[in-house]
C-alpha cells in the first residue's frame, strides 16, 4: 500500500470519527490541529483506524506515535 | 427503529459514526422522556456513556448524565458531592467491575479467612448502594456485576478452591444475585455473562486498561451500553409487548400450502425440523413472561391451523391470541393485531424469515422492530440477545396475560349475542375491589404505572420506591382498582393517585391498562374516588390531561365523567368536579371497598 493511499483511507477515518468531511490531514498534523482530538477522541481514532486497515497497534507503538506520519509509518508495517 | 443500532450491530461502526447517529437521533422525533443518570465509575466510562446515550434514545430516552471523576465511584456514592446531590439522579449506575477489586484471598489464607474477605468486599458495596438509597430515596441503582478473571492462577482449581480469583468471583456475583433479589429497584448489569458471550480474552484485553484505564476492550462497549441502555428502558417500560410470527420456513421448515402438513419439517426426524422445534418451544418460554404470540401469515387459514396442530409441534393454535392467516398485505395484518392486542406497533416485534416482508412491514411502520434474524438456527440468539423483552420485574400478572388476552377473545365472542352494551356488561358479572394501595400489589401498580400509555391522564411515572413512599404519605389519595368477571380475573388494572390541598384534590394520576376498556371500571374508580375523597373533606376534584402521542383517547375524559373545562390548550386541559351532590355512576360492577 503507497503512503498516498494510506492518507486517503486515513482522511475517511477523521472525517467520520470527528465528523466533519473537510478534514485533510498530512504527515505533520497532531491532535492539536484538530477541533475534539482529545484524549478522549483519541481512543476512537486509533480503534477506527485499526478497524479501516485491519491491524492491532501495539501498546509501544500507540504510545510512541507524535503525529499523523507515525501512525501511518505503523500502518505501512503492518498492513 | 435506527438500523444500525438494531442488533446484530456493528461495534466499529456504532463507534466511529457515533456523532452523525446522535444528530439523526435527535433530529427523528422529539417524543422522549427525559431522565437523568449518574454514572459512578471504578474505571473511565467516557465512551460507555456517550455509546449508551445513543440506545436509549433509539429507545425514546433522552439521558443526562452526571460522570463520577475517575475512579471516585466509592467517594461519590458514601460522600455525595454537592454536585452530584443537586443533579438529583432517576438512575444511578454504577460501572466497577474486577479490576476494582480491593484484595483477593491470598494462597495462604484459611477457607475462613476468604469468608471474611468476600464479606469485607461484600460490604464495600452494600454500604455504598445504601448510602446512595439514604441519600435520593427512590433511585434505581443498576450495579455491574464481576466478569471472570483474565488469567487463572490454580488453572482448573481456580475454580473450585477458595482461594482462587474465579471462585472468589462467582460467589461475590452470588451475593449481588442476592441483593437484587430482595431489594426491589436494584438491578445487576451482567457483565459475566456479557463478558463471556463476547469472549474474556477479548473483553479483558489489557491494552485498553492500561492505555486507557479501561475495564474492557472498546470494541465491546457497544454491546455493554446496549445492555446497560436495555435494563433503563425496561425500567420506563419500554419494553415490547408482543411478537407478530411468520410461519413458512420461521415456525417450521417448508411451505404448508404446497408440501402439506406431512411435508413440513418440524420434529426430531431431521436435524432441521429439530432446529425448529427448538425454536418454538423457546417462544412458548417467551409467552410465559407474558409476551403475546400472534400470527402474520400469508397463508390460507386453515392450512395454517392444520400447520400448527402438527403433532411434533410445541406451539398450538390456542398459543396465539391474534391469527392472521390471509393473503392481506403484512403491514395491514400487524396493523390489525395490534388493534385488535389493543397495543400500539411499535410494541410489536415481526418476525419473519424473508427480508423482503420484513422491508414491507417497516416502511409501513418505521416503528416496528423486524430484526435480521439470519438462518434458522440463528433465530432465537438474535431474538434473545435483541433484549426486546428485557425483564426487570416480573409480576403474576405477566405471567397470566395470555390467559387474560384468551379470556377477552371470548368476551368479545359474546358481545354480539347482545342487542345492548348494558345487558353485556351486567351478563359479565363483574366484580371490583378498589381499595387504598397495598404492600402486595406496589409492585405491580408501579409496573402499570410506569408502561400504560394510553388510557393515560399524566403520563406521570413513578418507580416503585417512590411508589412506596407515596403509599405511606398522608397528602395524597390512592386508589387500585381489580377487576374480574366470569370469565376470569384481570387483576390490577387501574391506579388514581390524588395530592390533596386543603379542601381540593388534584388528580396527579389517572390510568387504566386498555384490557378493561369499555367496562365502566373509570365509573367505579370516580365513584370510589369520590367516596374517599369526601371522607377527608374533599370538596372538589381537579383533573389534568396532558397529551403525548398515545393518549388521545382520554383527551376529553375528564368531560364525559361530568368535569367542568377549566383550561385548555394546544397540549393539556384543566378540569374541575364539584363533588357535594355526586350521585354514583356505576351501575354494573359490584364493587368492594
Amino acid at each position: 500500500m503507497d503512503r498516498n493511499e494510506i492518507f486517503e483511507r486515513l482522511n475517511d477515518v477523521f472525517a467520520d470519527v470527528f465528523d466533519d468531511d473537510t478534514i485533510t490531514v498530512s504527515e505533520d498534523t497532531t491532535a492539536a490541529d484538530i477541533d475534539g482530538w482529545d484524549s478522549l477522541m483519541h481512543i476512537t481514532l486509533i480503534s477506527a483506524v485499526e478497524d479501516e486497515f485491519d491491524i492491532k497497534f501495539d501498546m509501544k507503538s500507540v504510545v510512541a506515535m507524535k503525529n499523523v506520519g507515525d501512525m501511518a509509518d505503523v500502518i505501512e508495517q503492518e498492513a | 427503529m435506527y438500523k444500525a443500532l438494531q442488533y446484530p450491530f456493528d461495534p466499529q461502526m456504532i463507534l466511529k459514526k457515533r456523532r452523525s447517529i446522535k444528530k439523526e437521533l435527535l433530529a427523528g422525533t422529539n417524543n422522549f422522556i427525559d431522565k437523568k443518570i449518574a454514572v459512578l465509575g471504578g474505571s473511565t466510562t467516557h465512551d460507555i456513556i456517550s455509546i449508551a446515550e445513543l440506545f436509549l434514545l433509539n429507545c425514546g430516552i433522552r439521558p443526562t448524565f452526571y460522570e463520577s471523576e475517575f475512579g471516585q465511584w466509592w467517594q461519590d456514592a458514601m460522600f455525595c458531592p454537592q454536585e452530584l446531590y443537586e443533579f438529583s439522579p432517576d438512575v444511578i449506575f454504577i460501572h466497577t467491575s474486577s479490576r476494582n477489586i480491593t484484595k483477593f484471598p491470598a494462597i495462604s489464607d484459611s477457607d475462613e479467612q476468604t469468608d471474611k474477605l468476600l464479606n469485607e468486599e461484600f460490604v464495600r458495596f452494600e454500604s455504598a448502594w445504601q448510602a446512595l438509597k439514604n441519600k435520593f430515596g427512590s433511585v434505581i441503582i443498576i450495579q455491574n456485576n464481576f466478569e471472570l478473571p483474565y488469567f487463572r492462577l490454580l488453572g482448573n482449581s481456580d475454580a473450585s478452591n477458595r482461594r482462587g480469583h474465579t471462585n472468589f468471583i462467582n460467589r461475590l456475583n452470588m451475593k449481588f444475585a442476592d441483593y437484587a433479589a430482595a431489594n426491589s429497584g436494584f438491578y445487576i448489569n451482567d457483565i459475566n455473562y456479557l463478558s463471556a458471550d463476547y469472549g474474556l480474552s477479548r473483553w479483558s484485553a489489557p491494552f485498553y486498561w492500561h492505555m486507557y484505564k479501561y475495564c474492557l476492550a472498546l470494541d465491546a462497549i457497544p454491546e455493554f451500553s446496549f445492555n446497560l441502555a436495555s435494563i433503563i428502558k425496561s425500567v420506563y417500560g419500554k419494553n415490547k409487548k408482543a411478537l407478530a410470527l411468520d410461519l413458512d420456513n420461521t415456525l417450521w421448515g417448508g411451505v404448508v400450502g404446497d408440501d402439506g402438513v406431512e411435508g413440513i419439517e418440524i420434529g426430531h426426524e431431521t436435524s432441521m425440523g429439530q432446529v425448529y422445534s427448538e425454536f418454538q418451544k423457546y417462544l412458548k418460554d417467551i409467552s410465559s413472561i407474558g409476551i403475546t404470540l400472534n400470527v402474520n401469515s400469508k397463508n390460507e387459514h386453515e392450512n395454517a391451523i392444520a400447520g400448527l396442530n402438527h403433532p411434533e409441534g410445541t406451539l398450538k393454535p390456542e398459543d396465539f391470541i391474534v391469527i392472521k392467516a390471509n393473503w392481506e398485505s403484512k403491514d395491514r395484518n400487524l396493523s390489525a393485531i395490534a388493534g385488535e392486542l389493543n397495543i400500539g406497533t411499535d410494541s410489536i416485534v415481526f418476525v419473519d424469515d424473508n427480508p423482503a416482508e420484513r422491508a414491507m412491514v417497516t416502511a409501513s411502520h418505521p416503528e416496528t422492530e423486524a430484526p435480521d434474524i439470519g438462518s434458522p438456527e440463528d433465530y432465537i440468539g438474535i431474538l434473545d440477545r435483541s433484549r426486546f423483552f428485557e425483564v426487570t420485574e416480573l409480576t403474576g400478572d405477566d405471567v397470566k396475560r395470555n390467559e387474560m388476552y384468551r379470556q377477552n377473545a371470548a368476551r368479545a365472542a359474546e358481545q354480539t349475542q347482545f342487542a345492548d352494551y348494558g345487558e353485556y356488561l351486567l351478563s359479565l358479572d363483574m366484580k371490583a375491589v378498589i381499595r387504598d394501595f397495598e404492600p402486595v400489589y406496589i409492585p405491580r401498580i408501579a409496573q402499570l404505572t410506569n408502561k400504560s400509555n394510553q388510557f393515560n391522564l399524566t403520563t406521570l411515572r413513578i418507580s416503585e420506591s417512590e411508589m412506596e413512599n407515596i403509599s405511606k404519605d398522608d397528602k395524597y389519595i390512592r386508589l387500585y382498582g381489580k377487576l374480574s368477571d366470569k370469565y376470569g380475573d384481570n387483576g390490577v388494572i387501574t391506579v388514581v393517585i390524588g395530592e390533596k390541598e386543603n379542601d381540593k384534590l388534584h388528580i396527579r394520576l389517572w390510568l387504566m391498562s386498555c384490557r378493561v376498556l369499555k367496562r365502566d371500571m373509570e365509573l367505579a374508580m370516580l365513584d370510589s374516588l369520590v367516596g374517599a375523597a369526601k371522607a377527608q373533606g374533599i370538596k372538589k376534584l381537579y383533573g389534568y390531561y396532558y397529551k403525548t402521542a398515545k393518549n388521545a383517547m382520554v383527551k376529553d375524559f375528564y368531560g364525559t365523567l361530568g368535569f367542568k373545562k377549566l383550561s385548555e390548550t394546544e397540549s393539556s386541559s384543566e378540569w374541575e368536579l364539584d363533588i357535594s351532590g355526586y350521585q354514583n355512576k356505576n351501575k354494573v360492577i359490584e364493587v368492594e371497598n
